[in-house]
């Protein structure tokens, strides 16, 4: 098409489109959201490399070993990775345009992504419940902001869910509405990789240390 | 001092009622804006104002938005650098001078804030609002409604920094609040908390807009406008852009955690309990020397664009320019650790970053070459936009130099932190950035007003500008010589003084230069008529925007361009492009919205709230931006058709226009 | 206008004649070659600036729109050979100074024993350095000499042409160590140390400064830096000998309060590891070294055991170093309560004492019960540290 209008049959330069279409709204969606994503990486990015540098200063306190669960952490990890996968079966169904089975799969994720911040707040409320707060060392305030502003996207992510939802329920699989999909498709992926960095980073190799 | 429930640690001795500087201050701003609302009520504007200017989501009026924001905090910024000038000028011979401590380590503090987060950021990024959309031949970005709150989170931010002058204090750490002195136990005060908030909901705006304006240049190209046909403008913007979601996420982490470290008692910057000061710096320069590319990118697109228009040629050396441009975005990542050389880190480090630094003027070189090969076997027209770009070539290569030479650590060693730094720094930023953004005003204003700036006023302010520039910065290169280092307050050594005076007088002629600056505006909105452009083209302009009318008609372009040439508009000037008079149709465009101004508000309320440790307000005003943005995502009609009939009458005043020239 | 601006440059040189650029004439060795590389890279650049700025001035003049006999080539756009040079003229350039810059580093990199007294004057073993423990206060500098047994507030000495080894760190904030006449400046910082090696060649009292902003009393923090013959050194060591009171840890921590333009002060004998307790925030009674905390981390750190052991860990984060407990308690009176329970529980039973962080968001009315509990239940003791420092 693009060829087609840079000259007319005779060879002439055509200068203006004149026959043209409403562009698709949202037609820049999914890749500003994409760049929105890689920003917030970054941030993730600054946190890890802040746990890097500071993960090891325990202020002669406690260390990964004396702090973390791993059983608990793996529980935890299933939960979100559970989550993902079924936040990818409503994609499927939004593809065959079924309302209520994306809605009833949404629900599902929902909990499994209620249940992952259940258990990450339990976490942190035995942790500090035995002392280990995050003003108690370097590597407790990197370990508690690293985890935590993940924690943070993934309430924001449930937020987010719960509109979907209502807005799914009361305009059906309409474009926008799609979109919306995707793009929560794509930041609840994006924090699935993230928690796997930190299962890695933070909790199997903090054991490890 | 209480801190109470309702009020937090805001009490009426927050109030700085016993300095009489701030006091008088106070006065004139208060009445001034008195004045401004008297006014816009008197002439009943403020219904106007909030329907076509606060809610609108096109790009150009967002863009002069910026630029208004930009140019009113300029003056905030340089009352701060002139009361500087005469602190320094004055505290000799055993005078302490007439600013204590207190007050002064504010100064230079909101000084360095205001001028890059609050003066050039808004510029810079109002000029690529403005210009952008049309150099491709788009309609408006890809986010419009982003587009409005990215704004008036801006604003917000520069709401906050406002505030601070007359409600408790700012910062009196330094531009980048190096911790420990940031840190709570040494800053115990409102001013970091301030610092902290105004940049964080400023930074949210311009991440937005790096994100909005990066789709609009991939998503939003005119057909036929490939990459390597771009504007040079637009390639800069591109880069800027890239470069500002690339490291302005890094600030927002590292504000984060100086927060934490200040609000919740964490350690991530302490002296003790393992935490890690130098870090902080680390991480502060590594959003903040892409920073400096991000202010300073843009521009050289603006001088690209002015030397081949004003030339009357096409850019020398497109290609190289535009792989300049992106080795200097890559480069740009590379180089943090000169800003700190003297910390101690080895000398195969200091060699790495120090190197890399050098690099990067191979490109800037380059650029210059290009440029200057432009004007090569060109028709050279002198005027504004024309005579700024040459004082820019002449004013940056110095800056360009004593910056080289700061990048060999042994003579940073030296030269780390003293004058001949703040120097160099003004000498790339006003000689660059500033120089830039008065040729980018001067060569745009007439697309977007219609009219031409006044050129007399208009070279007072340049001779002014360029000759205070040297007056007011040449005795801080051989103060620097002289090993006096910045951010002091008082001097010892007679010998110094009278540099000190002879850059005070700089100053004032710089001031000089910023009131004829605003006069040139006033006259040249006065004589608006003398000075009219009705072609749309009154410089015989080579890329879309002039192809266009002056101003623009909200939706751009009745027909989007087809581009066959990197200098589009001078190709189809050139090939004798019939202009369409007929067949239009109506043309998609998107609805304002309050909900910008809504959210930005709030954040200004919890940012408020946060800063003064008024835990309820803060509570709230988080509460009611989640729920305004969940609220905003229930509106599924933001959009609307401009009928084609309302663009026949509009492109029908166009073509009468056009014949009314003869 | 472009001639009345070379008018406006003409008084520059005469001006520039009466002032002393002392970072272009230093007395010290080290700040001399630094001084060499500065000129030798400006030369360098000059190399290229000053065509570029001609050719601007050149063109602008010649292709101007008046000149009708200039040359116009508006398509003109590319060369592959002028391009070429663009790229390669700077890149020459940045080569040279490149190279130059790695040598310059690695030879002047302050961490680095000097080699030679001057030019010609190679560093032998007669030349025993003179090792200088610089400390940052707020807003003054203290000196000690290990060698003598003295220290000194806002002045030191150095003899010509002997070594000096700095031993640099700060007690509070980042500030830097900077006499031009002598040396390039290095970041003063608490818990660490810097170090910068320089010699002084020329007689002199010369000025020392903080050159990185610390605060309130920032303008004041100067110094006199003293080149002296050996004698005079002597005599100067003598005075403070003989003037000094001594400095103990308990003179430190009052020194170590803020204060502003300072006087001279003398102190002798010192305690001898005054200077590591300062670098390793230890100086007062029942603190943790650093390096303790850091071997024990290196080792693991002390496990749950240790997790409300934070008394002797507390250094700054609550309070400005050397301030009165009632300096942060005059912002809030929650955090005087903190700092009033934290006072009395460090008074009466040293060791033992809850973690009560007074950091605003909670302290402004967010309690937290277990913190309570601990402090009815019990009181941990605090670790001690492995080898109970020589305190």
């Amino acid at each position: 098409m693009a060829t087609n209008l840079q000259t007319t049959a005779g060879g002439t330069p055509v200068f203006y489109d004149l026959d043209e279409h409403d562009h698709p709204e949202g037609g820049s969606t999914m890749l500003g959201f994409w760049i929105y994503l890689m920003s917030d990486c970054l941030i993730f990015a600054i946190l890890f490399a802040v746990y890097g540098v500071l993960g090891a200063s325990y202020a002669a306190g406690p260390a990964p070993k004396d702090l973390f669960d791993l059983p608990l952490v793996a529980v935890n990890t299933a939960m979100l990775l559970m989550s993902s996968i079924t936040y990818g079966f409503a994609m499927l169904e939004m593809q065959r345009g079924r309302a209520g089975a994306v809605q009833a799969w949404l629900a599902v994720t929902g909990l499994f992504g209620l249940a992952f911040i259940g258990i990450e707040l339990y976490e942190f409320a035995h942790m500090i419940h035995e002392g280990a707060t995050p003003q108690r060392s370097a590597f407790l305030s990197s370990f508690f902001t690293l985890v935590g502003t993940h924690g943070l996207h993934v309430t924001f992510g449930i937020i987010w869910l719960v509109t979907l939802m209502v807005q799914v329920a009361r305009h059906g699989l309409i474009a926008a509405n799609q979109r919306r999909l995707m793009c929560l498709s794509m930041f609840w992926h994006f924090l699935d990789v993230i928690w796997i960095g930190v299962f890695t980073f933070v909790y199997l190799m903090g054991m490890l240390r | 001092m209480q801190t109470s429930f309702l009020f937090g640690r805001l009490s009426w001795e927050s109030l700085p009622l016993h300095e009489p500087i701030v006091v008088v201050t106070f006065g004139v701003v208060a009445l001034g804006g008195i004045a401004v609302v008297g006014a816009l009520t008197y002439f009943r504007l403020w219904g106007y104002l909030w329907r076509e200017w606060f809610t609108s989501v096109d790009h150009k009026k967002i863009g002069i938005m910026y630029m208004v924001l930009g140019i009113i905090m300029l003056l905030r910024g340089f009352a701060d650098a002139i009361m500087m000038r005469l602190q320094q000028a004055w505290a000799f011979n055993g005078s302490e001078g007439y600013l204590n401590a207190h007050h002064y380590d504010q100064i230079f503090t909101a000084h360095g804030v205001i001028m890059i987060f609050f003066v050039a950021m808004p510029l810079v990024t109002g000029l690529m609002n403005y210009v952008v959309p049309l150099q491709i031949g788009a309609r408006d970005v890809s986010f419009p409604f982003l587009n409005n709150f990215s704004f008036w989170m801006t604003v917000g931010g520069a709401v906050l920094v406002m505030a601070s002058l007359f409600i408790g204090e700012f910062a009196k750490t330094g531009w980048l609040a190096y911790p420990p002195l940031s840190n709570i136990g040494y800053s115990p005060d409102v001013g970091v908390d301030y610092y902290i908030w105004a940049l964080q909901i400023a930074g949210v705006g311009t991440t937005l807009s790096g994100i909005n304006l990066i789709c609009t240049i991939i998503k939003l190209r005119a057909p036929g406008m490939t990459l390597m046909k771009m504007p040079v403008f637009t390639w800069t913007s591109l880069c800027t852009n890239v470069l500002i979601v690339a490291s302005f996420p890094v600030l927002t982490a590292v504000l984060v955690l100086l927060g934490l470290d200040r609000y919740v008692g964490t350690n991530f910057f302490t002296n003790d309990f393992g935490g890690s000061p130098m870090m902080y710096v680390n991480l502060i320069w590594i959003w903040g020397h892409p920073e400096v590319y991000i202010l300073i990118l843009p521009l050289f697109g603006v001088f690209s664009e002015v030397t081949s228009t004003f030339s009357g040629k096409r850019l020398f050396g497109y290609t190289s320019m535009v792989y300049a441009t992106v080795v200097i975005t890559v480069l740009s990542y590379l180089v943090w650790l000169h800003h700190f050389f003297t910390m101690g880190s080895g000398a195969s480090v200091n060699s790495f970053f120090g190197i890399t630094t050098m690099i990067i003027s191979i490109p800037t070189g380059a650029k210059i070459f290009n440029w200057l090969f432009t004007m090569y076997r060109g028709r050279i027209r002198f005027e504004l936009p024309m005579m700024w770009t040459i004082a820019f070539m002449l004013t940056f290569v110095v800056g360009g130099m004593t910056g080289v030479l700061l990048a060999v650590p042994p003579a940073d060693f030296v030269l780390h932190n003293s004058l001949f730094l703040i120097a160099h720094f003004h000498n790339v930023i006003i000689g660059g950035v500033l120089f830039g953004l008065f040729a980018g005003i001067a060569y745009w204003w007439p697309k977007a007003f219609g009219f031409k700036l006044d050129p007399f006023w208009g070279k007072v302010s340049f001779w002014c500008w360029v000759v205070g520039f040297w007056l007011a910065f040449t005795p801080l290169y051989v103060l620097g010589l002289m090993g006096v280092t910045r951010r002091m307050r008082v001097f010892d050594d007679p010998s110094l003084h009278i540099w000190f005076i002879i850059a005070g007088i700089g100053a004032l002629v710089i001031a000089a230069g910023i009131g004829a600056f605003l006069l040139q505006i006033a006259v040249s909105v006065w004589k608006r008529k003398e000075l009219v452009d009705v072609t749309g083209d009154p410089w015989d302009g080579r890329t879309l925007e002039w192809s266009t009318s002056s101003p623009p008609p909200d939706y751009n372009f009745a027909f989007t361009p087809i581009v066959h040439d990197n200098d589009a508009w001078a190709d189809m000037k050139r090939r004798g492009h019939g202009r369409p008079l007929t067949g239009f149709r109506p043309i998609h465009m998107p609805r304002s919205t309050g909900t910008g101004v809504i959210l930005a508000g709030l954040s200004v309320a919890c940012g408020f709230a946060l800063i003064w440790y008024i835990w309820w307000l803060a509570a709230l005003s988080f509460a009611g931006i989640v729920a305004t943005a969940i609220w905003h995502t229930f509106n599924y009609h933001r959009d609307y058709h401009i009928p084609a009939d309302e663009i026949v009458r509009t492109e029908e005043a166009r073509t009468q226009a056009l014949a009314s020239r003869g | 206008m472009r001639r009345f601006g070379t008018l406006l440059l003409l008084p520059i040189p005469l001006l520039l004649g009466g002032c002393d650029l002392i970072v272009l004439a230093p007395a010290g060795d080290v700040a001399a070659q630094q001084r060499d590389l500065l000129v030798i890279s400006t030369l360098l650049m000059l190399l290229i600036i000053i065509p570029v700025m001609a050719l601007t001035v050149l063109f602008a003049w010649r292709y101007r729109q008046g000149n009708r006999q200039a040359a116009y080539e508006p398509d003109w756009d590319h060369s592959t050979k002028l391009e070429l040079v663009i790229w390669a003229a700077p890149l020459l350039i940045i080569i040279c100074l490149g190279a130059l810059t790695w040598a310059g580093t690695h030879l002047l990199d302050p961490y680095r024993r000097i080699d030679r007294i001057a030019a010609g004057k190679p560093v032998t073993p007669e030349h025993a350095p003179l090792t200088v423990e610089v400390v940052a206060l707020d807003w003054k500098w203290l000196f000690l000499y290990p060698e003598y047994g003295i220290a000194t507030v806002n002045e030191m000495a150095a003899p010509v042409d002997r070594p000096i080894d700095f031993r640099i760190t700060s007690s509070s904030v980042m500030n830097a160590f900077y006499v031009p006449a002598l040396a390039g400046m290095i970041y003063a910082m608490p818990g660490m140390e810097t170090k910068l090696h320089a010699v002084i060649n020329h007689p002199g009292r010369y000025l020392g400064f903080s050159a990185n902003y610390s605060g309130a009393g920032f303008s004041g923090m100067r110094f006199a830096f003293l080149g002296q013959s050996p004698q005079e050194f002597e005599q100067w060591v003598a005075q403070a000998k003989a003037e000094g009171k001594g400095l103990d840890r308990a003179r430190y921590l009052e020194l170590e309060r803020p204060s502003e333009n300072e006087p001279v002060r003398r102190f002798s004998p010192v305690a001898p590891d005054l200077y590591q307790a300062i670098l390793n925030m230890c100086v007062e009674q029942g603190k943790m070294c650093m390096n303790q905390m850091m071997s024990i981390d290196a080792r693991g750190g002390l496990g749950m055991a240790g997790v409300y052991a934070t008394a002797p860990l507390a250094y700054d984060k609550f309070a400005r170093r050397g301030a009165a407990a009632t300096y942060v308690a005059s912002i809030c009176t929650v955090e005087e309560e903190e700092a009033a329970f934290r006072a009395a529980r460090e008074a009466s039973r040293p060791g033992l004492v809850t973690l009560r962080d007074p950091s605003p968001l909670r302290g402004a009315g967010l309690g937290r019960p277990w913190t309570e509990n601990r402090r009815v239940g019990g009181l941990v003791p605090a670790v001690q540290p492995a080898q109970p420092s020589a305190l």
